[in-house]
């Protein structure tokens, strides 16, 4: 891999987001008014505090899957992909590159999410917002590796988009959000431990109640699953095809 | 390796030095179809060398092959001197796709700035390549609002970053008007000049007199391998269209006839 491979195709994703003005609206903004909507919904009452913080944690790992999915998938069938490792592209420039621009992304996301909720809603934090923010791009970069992994699976942008429910609602209808993972029967809260969102929701609440978090343990089980999806990801990417 | 002697007097007489592709044997297989069987190729360095046949005869599959991104079945194919698709080759091979492959969304500079970054070719590339695919006019325009032949000289002014010494170009004349077509053929007669290798497929047989050595493909078969005049006279004709026609029709018979 090279550095400078990697940092110009971060480069590229970033320049082609510039150019599309709603995605980059969307991407940054959608998040901080869902949080508004469900603040009004609970009239900022003690449920929007409890499940506050989890949808910070959703929302990253949901919309970097789905734009990263799609944008794999784009590279995939216009022959970008193939022309990028026709050339010098390593595999892991490639992942990276996308890792990185999307990161970023991430990183602003959750930060004008937190700034919303934290600043504006009232939403009670008792840990350090930066750490919010931190648990927040790893679950965005959760998100990319699914979508670079996934997008190897699905011919056409119909197929990737219906990935979305199979995939992502499942561990969010498990990840403790509607009933504590404690609480459930015990083949689903063990499916439930199996599943990285439910690490990244557990990381969320433990900033939220606890004034110095011990967040590490499950950034580190989040980390460890976006590696092994990009790894995943990477066996997907061939130089040579049929 | 040993190689019995009927082997090696089937290969075309060319030496090692000069050739910038050799393949032998060379097997590709898609799907259950196999394209390319038993094939043998040579292409001389620094000459412009056609590629013509009809559709699905095998030409996109064996400059896919060429620049290795095509899973081979068997047989050899060297690309100047080593394995088609090693890592040190994709710095020195330029390929243009059917397909225009390049991004919609950013525009024709960005495009070449990034796969001039990928390459590590020079920044003055850029503008060259622009320039030389004649699109110093809409070098800031996003690929999406150019027209069609637009786009495709977008990714071949890709294929021509970084100076490659072997230019694989897949169709790169589609679509476009007759005076591009001319500028294009004689800048592709430039680059040859100046020492890369050139293989250009096309289906427009008067392009095919632009080029000093004509391969024509049917079937995955090689019918002719041949310079203009050569094939002029292997054929008793005058011109490249009618040569075609004269081979594959001799070729049908013989297989009506078996």
């Amino acid at each position: 891999m090279s550095p400078r491979i990697t940092v110009a195709t971060a480069h590229r994703v970033l320049n082609q987001l510039r150019h599309d003005r709603r995605t980059l609206a969307l991407l940054l903004f959608m998040p901080s008014i869902l949080l508004v909507l469900l603040w009004w919904i609970y009239d900022g009452g003690p449920v929007f505090d409890r499940i506050g913080p989890a949808l910070l944690a959703l929302f990253p790992f949901i919309s970097m899957f789905l734009v990263t999915s799609i944008a794999t998938l784009r590279e995939r069938t216009s022959g970008t992909l193939e022309r990028l490792l026709a050339m010098p592209t390593g595999k892991l420039d490639f992942l990276l590159g996308y890792g990185l621009a999307f990161g970023l992304m991430a990183a602003l996301q959750a930060t004008i999410a937190a700034g919303v909720s934290i600043g504006l809603l009232d939403l009670d934090v008792a840990g350090p917002t930066w750490q919010l923010v931190t648990v927040a791009v790893l679950d965005a970069l959760l998100g990319v590796a699914l979508g670079l992994f996934v997008s190897a699976f699905a011919a056409t942008e119909f197929q990737v988009v219906q990935f979305m429910p199979a995939l992502v609602l499942p561990q969010f209808l498990l990840c403790g959000l509607l009933v504590a993972r404690d609480d459930m029967p015990a083949v689903l809260s063990a499916i439930s431990d199996a599943l990285p969102l439910s690490y990244a929701v557990d990381a969320m609440r433990e900033v939220q109640v606890n004034p110095t978090p011990e967040v590490w343990g499950y950034a580190g089980i989040i980390a460890a699953f976006a590696v092994g999806l990009l790894a995943l990801g990477a066996a997907t990417l061939r130089r040579r095809t049929a | 390796m040993m190689k019995s002697t009927e082997e090696v007097t089937r290969l075309p007489r060319v030496d090692v030095e000069s050739a910038a592709i050799r393949a032998e044997g060379l097997r590709v297989v898609r799907g259950n179809r196999v394209v390319l069987d038993d094939f043998d190729l040579t292409v001389r360095r620094g000459t412009v060398t056609g590629l013509l046949g009809p559709n699905g005869s095998g030409k996109t599959t064996l400059m896919r092959a060429v620049v290795g991104v095509q899973k081979v079945a068997g047989g050899r194919i060297e690309v100047l001197g080593r394995p088609a698709g090693s890592a040190e080759l994709r710095y020195r091979i330029g390929y243009f796709t059917q397909s225009p492959s390049v991004y919609r969304d950013i525009t024709v500079r960005q495009n070449l700035q990034y796969f001039a970054a990928v390459l590590g070719a020079p920044r003055s590339d850029v503008d060259r390549t622009i320039e030389q695919v004649d699109l110093g006019s809409h070098a800031d325009d996003l690929v999406s609002r150019l027209s069609g032949g637009e786009t495709s000289r977008v990714s071949l002014a890709v294929a021509l970053l970084g100076e490659p010494e072997l230019l694989v170009l897949d169709e790169p004349t589609v679509g476009l008007d007759p005076v591009l077509r001319r500028d294009l053929w004689t800048l592709f007669r430039e680059l040859a000049d100046a020492g890369a290798t050139l293989l250009v497929s096309s289906h427009v047989m008067d392009e095919a007199e632009r080029c000093q050595r004509l391969l024509l493909l049917r079937e995955g078969r090689l019918l002719a391998d041949d310079t203009v005049p050569e094939l002029y006279a292997r054929t008793d004709t005058s011109g490249t269209e009618e040569a075609f026609l004269h081979l594959i029709d001799r070729e049908t018979h013989r297989e009506v006839a078996q």
